[in-house]
């Protein structure tokens, strides 16, 4: 009863935080003089082509781009009506991509679910990887088992990650027939989901994971590591083996839950940095995610596209962080009595 | 008879260095107990985890036998088989530890951990073992057992995690438990029921007990058999009322005078009236507001301090004496300007005889850093007081940096002559603190505080983290220091017998409240205050016809309400300090 109204008041709190992020975002993309077709304009009138600056200037009002920032950013959002009544991003109108010419919404329509898709099995990934490992390490510190999951660990975090992505295509390819980039085989694209396309989808989706995740799962490692070894000096683990537990029984049930905290805590912050981080991968790889659309947009001043990228960023991020702290509630309870007269 | 558990020739050793423990034997016989007793680097709690073999990883068990002959029949400790050791631990043999802080889970319930021991060796189901957990909880002081199931152990007190801590050692009947400094994390009546408990515990159940301690006065409330141990190595041993009676190794007479011990026909001096007051409380009061859990109940005020006047003659000392959350940190604290009191209290301070008094609380910048440098601190833990990663010579500068004095030779200059006043060489200057030892890091810290040349030093527990014969090291320290420099001190401890040779005048608080003032020899001769009596009543002496009278430990160190009628005190009707002789004060009704 308790978790559900901190998860309803976590949510709200979420939701206020997006539109400070809305506003923010908004903001800095507007920072540079001018806009996509301010600039435009300019171009054609230096050029001398008339015909387009009139369609130009038709999208500039079309768009509301004539109107001061802050009644802009109203629309944007949709608090406010434009030429065509309330259409904004709350009213599931994401906006024009003028560098694309077509609706944002159908720019970034599958990639923004791929990006999900391959961001999750990154974490996924992570966690499966360091968990195991990290208390491995810790249980067996200063043994070859420590030592060389570090020398793993410390490989996996100072590869860079698209030599990482070429080795990898070029082994994976030649001895275990992976597939080469994308995300999907071409055949499928545009095609409704069908078993199939998730199959070669998921085939497709081994290399970026294993890229991706790797520096995340190495760092997490040895972050487990450190903490595990931390909580394993604490007087409360010699109390468990004078109970007479197993050494895999104590482990488990003690040292690790505590160590488990900063694990969890660190979900909100893996999601952002993979979606960033991912970015370059994503080139590299030729993968149909958002990274390198929002590349793209931010260089040409698209301001709807990059606004609603960004967005879409902020808002995995703001899910990530409070999947965490829900989580932290229900896992520690020094934090869910927090308050509580002892 | 069989003894329990007979150690043989033990010798542990870390690593390929020297062993630490060598040559150690004892024996037990069926529910008796023996006290292990030294300082702190002597080898007892090495010994004793060595029984359980819960020792670091690099420690070796380098020869010896550890032979139990419990229920289970005769079996040697020291090459059983981790499984079957498994099977001793917690069922024939268990163990409590020092710090009930943190010896228990925070993430997981006090049943729950508790619970397990039976889960573990029993196989207990789930309702069974509960039932049993709640009888133990019962037995041993809870006073809602069922509540104290679900509980987690950041709810509870120190001495409640103890108790907890007791019934996961107690739940699983063992015929021998081991307790590592039980008490010694705990406050003086605290400390005082815990024992009783576990003697009452020992008594119902004939079980045996390995008690270790540097206490001598617990050594006497406890034990039948003694074991003294110095550098690894058995000093002396035999019955208790023998070596504490008569000790025959030099070793122990030498604990035995160090032991503070509250003065048992102490001469009344009757003080001379001062004048000259270095430091004035009035009326201070200090309230915490606890934020509520809810904004819709109403907020949960805690009041520390309630009306504490106290006054400090020059070149004297008084101590103010309480348990933990008695309010007389939080005294001091205001007394040094750190805290604010509540409008209408007032700090005054006056820095040299005949200037005027100055109100620490109402100073402008340059009044207040005048201030501090008059009135020092020294602090509780030397261990984490001191900066590891600053030289000697940095951290006693340190104070001299802040307020620009002197250039950096007559600074280097000044800390090799305050390393000298605090029994120290010069030599030191350039080390780093991990290279000193408790007591030596205590003296680091008074020289520090030394430093700047104060009239006034607060001292906040100084020498509760040490070992008996350190502290008293400590003690003749500070006192020949305030002699030498005209020092004020106002000492902050719980330790009635390490106040009793230091101060001039002893305040007892509860609750916020001081409820009993005297010199300390008034105090001690002739008690009024339920209160202090169960302090002093607490107070472990090592002499084993004087054993803790805990009826009047339980009475006085209950909740107010339960105290004599003329004592009583609640939120709201709180009775005034009488005078009852010259120099002595008791808050009772008259």
């Amino acid at each position: 009863m308790q978790i559900l109204r901190y998860a309803v008041y976590r949510f709200g709190t979420m939701l206020l935080t997006l539109l400070v992020v809305s506003a923010l975002i908004f903001a800095i993309i507007n920072l540079p003089p001018g806009d996509y077709l301010s600039n435009q304009i300019a171009e054609l009138k230096s050029t001398g082509q008339s015909a387009g600056v009139a369609k130009a200037e038709f999208l500039r009002k079309e768009y509301a781009l004539d109107r001061p920032l802050w009644e802009q950013y109203l629309i944007w959002v949709g608090f406010a009506p434009g030429p065509h009544g309330f259409s904004g991003l709350i009213q599931g109108n994401f906006g024009w991509s003028f560098e694309f010419d077509r609706p944002v919404a159908e720019i970034v329509g599958d990639s923004l679910w791929l990006t999900v898709l391959v961001n999750l099995a990154a974490v996924l990934f992570v966690y499966m990887v360091a968990l195991p490992l990290g208390v491995l390490a810790a249980a067996r510190s200063r043994t070859w088992v420590d030592y060389s999951s570090a020398f793993v660990g410390y490989l996996g975090l100072a590869t860079p990650n698209f030599l990482l992505a070429l080795i990898l295509f070029y082994y994976g390819h030649r001895y275990m027939n992976l597939p080469i980039g994308g995300l999907m085989d071409p055949s499928f694209e545009g095609q409704p989901m069908s078993w199939d396309k998730v199959q070669s989808i998921l085939w497709h989706l081994i290399v970026p994971t294993f890229v991706i995740g790797t520096s995340g799962a190495a760092a997490m490692m040895q972050r487990l590591r450190a903490n595990m070894l931390d909580e394993l000096g604490k007087p409360y683990v010699e109390t468990a083996i004078a109970k007479g537990m197993s050494p895999r029984r104590m482990l488990t049930k003690y040292p690790l839950r505590v160590a488990f905290n900063p694990f969890v805590a660190d979900i909100g912050n893996l999601l952002p940095s993979m979606v960033s981080g991912s970015v370059l991968v994503s080139v590299v790889l030729g993968l149909q995610t958002i990274g390198p659309t929002l590349l793209t947009a931010l260089r040409a001043q698209d301001q709807f596209l990059a606004g609603f990228v960004l967005m879409f960023v902020a808002l995995l991020t703001l899910i990530g962080t409070m999947i965490s702290d829900v989580l932290l509630v229900l896992l520690d309870p020094r934090i869910r009595y927090e308050g509580r007269d002892a | 008879m069989t003894p329990l558990l007979t150690v043989e020739n033990l010798s542990v050793g870390f690593g390929r260095a020297d062993p630490v423990v060598r040559d150690v034997s004892f024996e037990i016989m069926p529910g008796q107990t023996l006290a292990l007793v030294g300082e702190s680097g002597s080898g007892k709690t090495v010994t004793c985890r060595a029984i359980l073999r819960i020792l670091p990883r690099v420690a070796r068990i380098h020869s010896g036998r550890i032979l139990l002959n419990g229920r289970d029949g005769p079996r040697d400790l020291a090459t059983l088989s981790q499984r079957d050791l498994r099977a001793v631990r917690g069922d024939t043999v268990s163990m409590i530890f020092q710090e009930p802080m943190r010896s228990l889970s925070p993430l997981h319930t006090l049943g729950n951990q508790v619970a397990e021991v039976l889960w573990l060796h029993r196989g207990a189901s789930g309702g069974d073992a509960k039932k049993q957990v709640l009888d133990t909880f019962a037995r041993v002081g809870f006073p809602d057992p069922e509540r104290a199931y679900g509980s987690y152990p950041f709810e509870m007190s120190g001495g409640m995690r103890q108790r907890a801590m007791i019934a996961m050692a107690m739940v699983g009947k063992p015929d021998l438990l081991i307790a590592d400094e039980p008490t010694t994390a705990l406050d003086v009546t605290t400390q005082a029921q815990v024992l009783g408990l576990i003697k009452e515990l020992q008594q119902e159940t004939g079980m045996a007990m390995i008690l270790v301690t540097h206490d001598l006065g617990v050594v006497a409330n406890m034990a039948e058999q003694v074991v003294v141990m110095h550098k690894g190595r058995v000093m002396e041993s035999g019955a208790a009322a023998a070596v504490l009676g008569d000790p025959a190794h030099p070793y122990t007479r030498q604990l035995f005078d160090a032991a503070p011990a509250i003065p048992a026909n102490p001469e009344f001096v009757p003080e001379p009236p001062h004048d000259d007051l270095i430091l004035e409380l009035k009326n201070v009061n200090k309230t915490y507001t606890m934020r509520a859990k809810s904004s819709w109940k109403a907020q949960v005020l805690i009041r520390a301090c309630r009306g504490v006047d106290l006054a400090l003659p020059r070149g004297t000392t008084l101590a103010i004496v309480g348990e933990s959350g008695s309010g007389k940190t939080t005294a001091a604290r205001i007394a040094l300007g750190a805290e604010r009191p509540d409008e209408g209290g007032e700090v005054l301070f006056k820095p040299e005889r005949g200037s005027a008094a100055i109100a620490v609380h109402d100073l402008n910048r340059t009044a207040r850093t005048a201030f501090q440098k008059q009135a020092q601190m020294v602090f509780q833990d030397p261990y984490s007081s001191l900066s590891p990663r600053m030289r000697i010579l940095d951290a006693l500068c340190e104070p001299l940096e802040i307020h620009g004095i002197g250039s950096s030779s007559e600074r280097r200059d000044r800390a090799a002559q305050m390393l000298a006043q605090v029994g120290l060489t010069s030599d030191m200057l350039m080390r780093y603190p991990h290279a000193f030892s408790g007591g030596q890091r205590q003296r680091l810290s008074i020289a520090r505080a030394l430093m700047l040349n104060p009239s006034l030093l607060v001292c906040d527990e100084p020498t509760s983290a040490l070992d008996v014969s350190v502290q008293e090291q400590i003690l003749c320290l500070l006192e020949d220091i305030r002699d030498r420099l005209g020092l004020s001190y106002l000492f902050i401890s719980h330790d009635l017998a390490v106040v009793a040779r230091i101060a001039d005048e002893v305040a007892v608080m509860r609750q916020g409240l001081v409820v009993e003032q005297a010199p300390p020899e008034t105090l001690f001769h002739n008690p009024r205050h339920p209160y202090t009596k169960a302090l002093i009543a607490a107070q472990p002496t090592p002499d084993i016809n004087r054993p803790i009278n805990l009826k009047l430990v339980a009475q006085g160190a209950g909740a107010p309400e339960s105290w004599p009628e003329a004592f009583r005190f609640s939120e709201t009707v709180v009775p005034s300090l009488m005078q009852v002789e010259p120099g002595h004060k008791v808050r009772c009704h008259v």
